[in-house]
């Protein structure tokens, strides 16, 4: 460590730059700005979807600025939430403004992460070097999904307090310590105000704090490796005269006007819901959950928001029929593994004995489909952070790929929005016989990914990233 | 190959499920008040008239009231029940432990129950218009009165001596799903006893009173429609801006 030195500047020098001086010999103000946006070089080739981190960032501060005011005007009370939420709607200033951005911006995120995750599954964002991003990036979307659940109780509505009940009663499929891990969880028999004030403290402080740490080590991990485009190129590997990559540019100016310009168009979206469709059809805002959430009353259809929906329906996809052909799935894919893949005889049947005991499982005299439920249930979340051991491309973007790659992604991409439109349905036979077809198909995708990603025929990835200037 | 016609048979069948799920008596459009402050005035009066009794809406004060171009005199005058002020919260003086004896159930609030009763037959103020316009009499049940829109409702038809007293003409059809079973399919309603207005004036009064519900449910929804207009005007100039902000400055990138 050398010793400290002030920086030496003009008697004349203005004032802005002798405070920023006299900062930055204290704090590194300049070397975070510069390292993190003003002189962080990105590739020039972004194209439309590379919008969706910056958009995450300003919903989220959106959510934290209106979650602040809200929390000055609700009540974490089971007698008084309900009314609360109305009395911000009526009595508060701007309170209905405030509480429509807040609603409309929990799915506007979800919207957004999920179209940022798209993004990194189309141009191989998590490959190496960028697995840690990917893994912060997936703990960000768990801490958002537990964020909202949390959040989504607090309105105490009917679909609030049945969603909630629905959800924690999860729990209760674990085998031994369910019942009791359930009722921990309410803190009561049933979902009430005990469990409102801890709902409320998860929302509104114990998840926040974690999900902005995150997304400091989300940035800080992808700004250390620099990011990825959609040719799926190193454009570090090609170094100009001044040390940048040729194919780059530094992100301020050039990507701050891109980005304003986008966020101008999200936000023509976003207001155009706040001020003429906050329900959004009983999407973003539940007919149901504008009644009073009554223990006593069970709604005939519960469902989750819609952005619950696809990992909803494999839950109800697996029902006790569904099981035996989860397990011919399973002892198929143990075989398959066995046949086909390179893996130490050792690793082999370790997953062969792990298969065998889940499969014994299985079977309706030792586990309930409701516990496997329960399983593919997290499962079909947590395989997504498997993603960058998953792939076994040569190439990282999509566009370097086989064609033939392009319709496994759609299939995919279906499977993925049809469970979750079935989600929002009640269920009925063949609906839930089209839900076991896309969860198959869904959980198909990334198990069988370590081959099929690996087949066909590859195009040439070209040495410098395409772009045409504008 | 026998599964996959099966599953392509039913995904076939799929869209017709959604729409035979849908149940229940259809619902009638109601018609626009959201800016005819005389006929949503007439509402109020017909609310506080006749459901304030029973129910109550207690997220809503009188004095919001002064939106709908009433002064604070007319509310007084006019809406007030005697003892209240001006400032108070729509509240029912009916005990809920009297109204669980006499009715079964506690009347539910009516502040946001338009937005409630909304789904995919309707919109909550198309519920409530035919809602309150379906009532029939019927013996069998303690009020002496049925509903088509919520069989065997609790609450009885407030509106009687307005509507007049109806009777449902059910026909027995067969059940096309199942030849040994009847169903009963509603025909039409005959009116027995005439009440103080015709059809159209109750029709009328009925979509009053259920715009004055859908105000009462979201009573900046007008204010919250036409600062929209503006915000969405100046973010399109916003959105001119940095787009051409942002092609100046990549013009330069080669």
């Amino acid at each position: 460590m050398a010793a400290f030195k002030e920086t030496k500047l003009p008697a004349d020098a203005p004032a802005a730059q002798k405070a920023l001086g006299w900062v930055d010999d204290r704090f590194p103000l300049s070397k975070l700005w510069n390292d993190q946006w003003g002189k962080y070089y990105a590739p020039k080739n972004f194209n439309f979807w590379y919008i969706f981190g910056s958009l995450a960032m300003l919903v989220l501060v959106l959510q934290i600025v209106t979650g602040i005011f809200l929390t000055m005007h609700y009540k974490p009370d089971a007698n008084l939430a309900f009314n609360s939420v109305e009395y911000i709607m009526r009595e508060v200033p701007w309170g209905w403004l405030v509480r429509y951005m807040h609603s409309t911006g929990a799915s506007a995120f979800f919207i957004i992460v999920y179209l940022h995750m798209t993004r990194g599954l189309l141009y191989g964002s998590y490959r190496k070097p960028r697995e840690l991003i990917w893994l912060f990036g997936f703990a960000i979307f768990l801490c958002l999904m537990a964020e909202a659940f949390f959040g989504y109780l607090l309105p105490w509505g009917q679909m609030s307090y049945w969603g909630a009940q629905v959800i924690v009663n999860l729990f209760g499929a674990i085998p031994l310590i369910g019942p009791d891990l359930s009722l921990w969880i309410r803190g009561d028999y049933v979902v009430s105000d005990a469990t409102l004030n801890r709902f409320f403290a998860f929302h509104v402080i114990a998840i926040p704090l974690v999900l902005l740490g995150l997304v400091a080590a989300h940035l800080i991990a992808l700004h250390e490796v620099g990011s990825s485009n959609p040719d799926g190129i190193e454009v570090k590997e090609n170094l100009g005269p001044d040390g940048h990559p040729v194919d780059s540019i530094p992100s301020h100016p050039y990507y701050t006007v891109h980005d304003l310009f986008g966020v101008s168009i999200f936000l023509l979206i976003f207001s155009a819901v706040v001020f003429f469709a906050p329900e959004m059809g009983g999407y973003f805002l539940e007919y149901n959950n504008f009644l009073p959430g009554d223990s006593l009353k069970t709604p005939l259809h519960i469902a989750p928001t819609w952005y619950f929906t696809p990992f909803y329906s494999v839950l109800r996809a697996t029902t006790a029929d569904f099981m035996y052909v989860l397990m011919v799935a399973v002892a198929a894919y143990v075989a398959f593994i066995w046949l086909k893949s390179r893996l130490s005889f050792k690793v082999k049947a370790a997953i062969a004995i792990g298969a065998l005991i889940a499969i014994v499982g299985m079977l309706p005299s030792v586990l309930d489909a409701k516990f496997w439920g329960v399983v593919f249930f997290g499962g079909s979340v947590v395989i997504l952070a498997f993603l960058p051991w998953l792939d076994h491309s040569p190439v990282k973007s999509i566009r370097y790929r086989p064609d033939w790659h392009k319709y496994v992604y759609a299939v995919f991409g279906l499977s993925f929005l049809t469970l979750g439109y079935l989600g929002t349905q009640a269920p009925t036979d063949a609906k839930t016989i089209v839900s076991q077809v896309c969860t198959l198909l869904y959980f198909s995708f990334f198990l069988l990914m370590p081959w099929w990603s690996a087949m066909g025929k590859f195009k040439q990835v070209p040495d410098r990233v395409t772009f045409h200037p504008h | 190959m026998n599964f996959a016609k099966k599953l392509i048979a039913i995904l076939a069948l799929v869209p017709g499920l959604a729409l035979a799920s849908e149940g229940g008596h259809p619902l009638d459009r109601a018609p626009d008040r959201s800016t005819n402050m005389a006929a949503l005035q007439n509402g109020a009066k017909l609310f506080v008239n006749y459901c304030l009794n029973c129910h109550a809406a207690v997220s809503m004060r009188y004095n919001r009231l002064k939106d709908l171009g009433l002064t604070e005199d007319q509310i007084k005058a006019n809406l007030l029940f005697a003892g209240d002020k001006v400032g108070d919260l729509m509240t029912t003086t009916l005990a809920a432990k009297d109204a669980k004896v006499w009715f079964g159930v506690v009347p539910p609030d009516l502040s946001v129950i338009a937005r409630a009763k909304a789904g995919p037959g309707g919109s909550g103020a198309d519920y409530l218009y035919t809602y309150l316009r379906t009532f029939y009499k019927d013996d069998t049940r303690p009020t002496g009165w049925n509903n088509l829109v919520l069989p065997n409702v609790a609450m009885p038809h407030v509106l009687w001596d307005l509507q007049g007293v109806n009777v449902a003409k059910i026909a027995e059809e067969k059940d096309p799903h199942d030849a040994s079973k009847s169903v009963h399919k509603f025909v039409g309603f005959e009116q027995v006893q005439k009440g103080a207005m015709t059809k159209l004036e109750f029709d009328t009064a009925v979509a009053d009173l259920v715009g004055y519900m859908e105000w009462m449910a979201e009573p900046a929804a007008q204010t919250r429609k036409q600062l929209g207009v503006w915000v969405l005007l100046f973010l399109t100039a916003f959105a001119l801006l940095a787009w051409r902000l942002n092609a100046s400055y990549w013009k330069e990138v080669k």
